[in-house]
């Protein structure tokens, strides 16, 4: 990671807040503006979730990580705390490289 | 004069200021995943806990720490980063009557402005205790994201290379299970649903990193819908 894109991330995070902060009192948001915003988490999870899961170089793949990925989500389904999801993903993912 | 027990068995008979330390300490587990996954996606120790010490926000961190994992450029893996971080701005908007009135501290609480710290302070009734609930709750998460993130920096030096143990795979996992609790509501399910869509489609058409930006266009698409309503 360059130092740019560090100092980018961190000024930007900080800028939402701050704005925020600033802004209340004498803003408020349209109520298409609070769905927006409230939508915009889960929409953009799933896309980095479908591209990191499927994404082999610019066309749709099913591979290993697929494969762990599923597992993951399995295990995200029976309600495993998020560490033991992690691990249960990577851990599927390297065992069927192995085979 | 009180002693320190007293102190502190006076601190823990607030639930609210119980439940936001709590809460903090169970942050701090995904804090140590952040470190061992930052450092072995080849991101170094010192920006990783640089990252959760200047734009603390979880989901921001790991979008940015995955997209760059994966060889995506820069511009993605900032534009996925803060669209995830806008609703940092959302909250903020909606924090004004707890947030304190001198300059400083106002900059220091804005920081502290995250999903925990709003959650913890919007379950409260009484101002005192939104107040309180919102500063113990952000304050922890703090400390322990921090904390985490360095033990995980730590434990991952060691871990080596990430494709042999399948940590590639830990970030579409933590994204999803960062994305099931949303599920819950018919429309941010709709969104996602729509995000999704929208990223397989431009996988194959558009240059790396589009796909993830558009995926927000699910968002776009469920509030006007609603609003037409």
């Amino acid at each position: 990671m360059t130092w740019w894109l560090l100092g980018g991330l961190a000024a930007g995070c900080y800028f939402f807040k701050i704005t925020g902060v600033l802004a209340a009192g004498s803003f408020r948001l349209s109520g298409a503006g609070q769905s927006f915003l409230a939508y915009l988490t889960p929409a953009v999870l799933s896309g980095l979730i479908v591209v990191q899961t499927f994404d082999g170089g610019g066309r749709l793949t099913i591979s290993a990580l697929t494969a762990g990925v599923t597992t993951g989500a399995v295990a995200t389904w029976m309600k495993a705390p998020l560490p033991a999801v992690l691990l249960v993903a990577s851990a599927a993912t390297a065992a069927i490289r192995l085979l | 004069m009180l002693t320190v027990s007293e102190r502190l068995k006076a601190f823990w008979s607030g639930r609210h200021r119980r439940d936001g330390f709590l809460l903090g300490l169970a942050v701090g587990t995904f804090g140590v995943t952040f470190g061992v996954l930052a450092v072995s996606a080849g991101v170094s120790g010192l920006q990783a806990v640089l990252m959760s010490l200047l734009m603390f926000t979880g989901a921001s961190q790991f979008a940015a720490v995955g997209v760059v994992s994966t060889g995506g450029d820069p511009m993605s893996a900032l534009g996925a980063a803060l669209l995830l971080a806008a609703r940092n701005g959302a909250y903020a908007l909606s924090m004004s009557e707890v947030m304190p009135s001198g300059r400083g501290s106002r900059l220091i609480a804005a920081q502290l402005i995250i999903d925990e710290s709003t959650a913890m302070a919007e379950a409260q009734v009484k101002l005192e205790e939104t107040r309180e609930a919102f500063w113990v709750t952000g304050l922890s998460v703090f400390f322990f994201w921090n904390l985490g993130t360095l033990i995980g920096v730590l434990v991952g030096g060691v871990v080596g290379d990430p494709l042999t143990w399948g940590l590639d795979a830990a970030f579409p996992a933590g994204f999803l299970a960062l994305l099931v609790p949303h599920l819950k509501d018919r429309n941010k399910r709709r969104a996602a649903a729509t995000g999704a869509v929208v990223a397989a489609v431009t996988i194959p058409l558009l240059p790396a990193g589009f796909p993830v930006l558009l995926a927000s266009l699910g968002a776009v698409a469920v509030a006007r819908i609603e609003s037409r309503k």
